[in-house]
């Protein structure tokens, strides 16, 4: 059984004010199958969590571990962390030039599964996930991204999550600038992956709209760079009710 | 853009700047239509060049000063020939008529290769069965030279001509290109000369009715590499297919400036052109003129050039021009973009599990070989593929 733990994390990022503390003592531990929301305010440290997980070069871990398995995460180069199982749906996915989808995807997969993929099913499953996030078929001949709508670059996210079928995802603000209809396809094609592969997924989110349609079993709300409150299901609904003023009052006050 | 003169709305001659400034003291009128540019085949009618000229103003002007205006060796070189039926090669003296019947000189050093020259090599095509041929250069040395050449292809003929450059050279050249009637060819030119090669050639192309001409440019390689190719429709319903691919790493200056001429009526053009930079001091330039001229109606152009940006330190320059003399045309536009692989690009693709080179690999190869893929030469689409992935791992990447 897969497990992701993280260990009093501490990151850093450089400002043009210098050094910035940002996350300040993240435990978390997410475990096969498991649907984790992570709540809060803005500026909470909710992404800069999303990005030092995949390994971006901007943030800086002062302390703590990451480990998948075991295995020394923060060790591992970004392509290595996706190797061994690890998948950031960005909240602003790249435009990559000249690189269709089609030739995206298979170059990911064969890095990924260490092999290329039977070209048979493999264009069959690229077509029938295609289908399923209403993506029309010229999106696999258009270059990564490059010209996608918001929504669309979302539902291409949710695309590689189903085929490159990681063992954790982290969902950096998957639901911001969905309308309801594409936040229900790409909420489908999220529990379709954890249904299939026993994805554990790490929801980070602003809103709690998205819960509605993915089911936490946990719920962490995170305030000044930690885990300021932990909860099931019911933590989101009040949250939805109050907001987040009583965990920023209480942050001040700290 | 220079306007059509029945229209009230766009500039007249008494507009500032189009005629002789009222001051007058320096009798000088900036050419306003490309096709009105001085020309002359010696090449002691041209100024020394300051490199303030509008052909001249982007390209390091004291790099290659000894094409410019230096002594030139204009004397027959050796060069390697695969032999095919249809085509055939030869010195001619510099009496020869085809001479100077597709072109003549638009700058200095375009001149001093045509003052140089002593025996023009003239290449024909007969036979309209497709065929293939190469015309490699590849032991020029070092010394500064001026050459000649005119490929020729007969009305109804077909042919692929490979120019393949390689070595050391201090070149430069111009290159007739002669199409009669019917006719379909297609000329490319491969810079991958020596790191210290200077390199500057203009070709002019003549393209006869229901003609159909491919250009590619390929530079890789060469300190300083500046092609220079001019197409003229001038036939009726003669087509050019323009394309370029370009590679400049650290120091490299690779420089095209394109021009069509859309003379005669239903002409078609396409000019497509793209490039990458890596390394410091990277240097490209891009200029693209298309000229329709008040006869060709029926005009349907396009041009385009982008560009890609894969460390700090280079520098490109894209300028399109478009100027339309007749209201009458199907269509004309032009498009120019110059965006840089950027670490955002490379931690999306690496975050997909794909290795930092393989990710480089992947955005430039997608992105150049858009232009490889349409040569039609397949043994050397596959080696300039090669060739392209070799220039990307040569050179250190940014911040190592």
């Amino acid at each position: 059984m897969s497990v992701l733990e993280i260990h009093g994390l501490h990151v850093t990022v450089e400002t043009e004010q210098g050094t910035k503390e940002i996350l300040k003592g993240v435990d978390l531990v997410i475990r096969e199958g498991e649907i984790h929301a992570i709540m809060g305010p803005n500026g909470s440290g909710k992404s800069t969590l999303a990005y030092t997980i995949a390994g971006h070069p901007k943030y800086t871990v002062t302390k703590g571990t990451i480990t998948l398995d075991g295995e020394d995460v923060l060790a591992m180069t970004v392509d290595a962390r996706a190797r061994a199982g690890l998948f950031l749906a960005m909240q602003y996915p790249v435009e990559i030039p000249g690189v269709t989808n089609t030739n995206f995807l298979r170059t990911a997969k064969t890095a990924i599964s260490g092999e290329a993929p039977a070209i048979r099913t493999w264009v069959k499953d690229i077509r029938e996930t295609m289908t399923k996030l209403r993506m029309d078929s010229s999106f696999a001949e258009r270059n990564v991204n490059e010209g996608f709508s918001g929504g669309e670059k979302k539902r291409n996210e949710i695309l590689q999550l189903e085929l490159l079928k990681p063992k954790f995802a982290v969902l950096d603000e998957t639901d911001s600038g969905l309308d309801v209809d594409a936040l229900k396809i790409v909420s489908e094609g999220v529990n379709r992956a954890a249904e299939n592969t026993g994805l554990g997924v790490l929801l980070i989110t602003h809103y709690t709209r998205i819960l509605r349609y993915i089911k936490p079993d946990f719920v962490h709300v995170f305030v000044a760079g930690r885990v300021a409150e932990e909860g099931g299901r019911e933590l989101a609904d009040r949250l939805e009710e109050e907001g987040y003023d009583r965990f920023l009052t209480e942050a001040n006050v700290g | 853009m220079t306007a059509a003169s029945t229209s009230t709305a766009l500039p007249t001659a008494e507009q500032h700047g189009i005629k002789e400034h009222s001051d007058g003291r320096f009798g000088f009128v900036p050419v306003q239509t490309r096709s009105a540019r001085f020309r002359s085949t010696n090449v002691e009618d041209f100024p020394a060049v300051t490199g303030r000229e509008a052909v001249w103003k982007h390209t390091p002007v004291d790099r290659v000063g000894s094409l410019i205006s230096g002594e030139l060796d204009g004397s027959a070189y050796a060069y390697d020939a695969t032999p095919a039926d249809g085509i055939t090669v030869a010195w001619v003296g510099r009496d020869d008529a085809r001479i100077g019947v597709a072109g003549a000189p638009e700058e200095r050093a375009s001149a001093n290769a045509w003052s140089a020259f002593e025996r023009a090599l003239v290449i024909s095509v007969t036979g309209e069965e497709a065929k293939e041929f190469t015309l490699t250069r590849s032991a020029l040395g070092t010394g500064a030279r001026g050459a000649h050449t005119i490929i020729e292809a007969a009305p109804f003929s077909q042919a692929t001509v490979i120019l393949q450059n390689s070595g050391s050279a201090q070149l430069t050249e111009n290159i007739e290109i002669i199409l009669g009637e019917s006719a379909n060819l297609t000329v490319v030119s491969v810079q991958e000369w020596n790191d210290d090669a200077l390199h500057l050639a203009n070709h002019f192309a003549s393209v006869g009715r229901d003609a159909r001409f491919k250009h590619v440019a390929v530079s890789l390689g060469g300190s300083v590499v500046r092609i220079n190719p001019s197409t003229h429709l001038v036939g009726s319903g003669a087509d050019t297919e323009m394309l370029g691919v370009y590679f400049a790493d650290a120091g490299q200056h690779l420089e095209q400036q394109v021009y069509v001429f859309h003379d005669g009526p239903h002409g078609r053009s396409r000019v497509t052109y793209k490039g990458a930079l890596q390394g410091e001091g990277a240097r490209t330039v891009w200029i693209g003129d298309v000229l329709i001229g008040p006869d060709a109606v029926g005009t349907d152009s396009y041009e385009q050039n982008r560009n890609l940006v894969l460390t700090d330190g280079t520098r490109a320059d894209s300028v399109p021009n478009l100027e339309i003399e007749t209201g009458d045309i199907l269509g004309a536009g032009h498009a120019s973009a110059t965006g840089r692989f950027d670490d955002e690009q490379l931690f999306y693709l690496q975050s997909r599990g794909i290795t930092e080179d393989e990710a480089r690999r992947l955005v430039v190869r997608g992105f150049l070989s858009e232009i490889v893929q349409q040569i039609g030469a397949p043994t050397l689409q596959e080696r300039l593929q090669l060739a392209i992935e070799a220039e990307l791992s040569a050179v250190p990447r940014a911040g190592e």
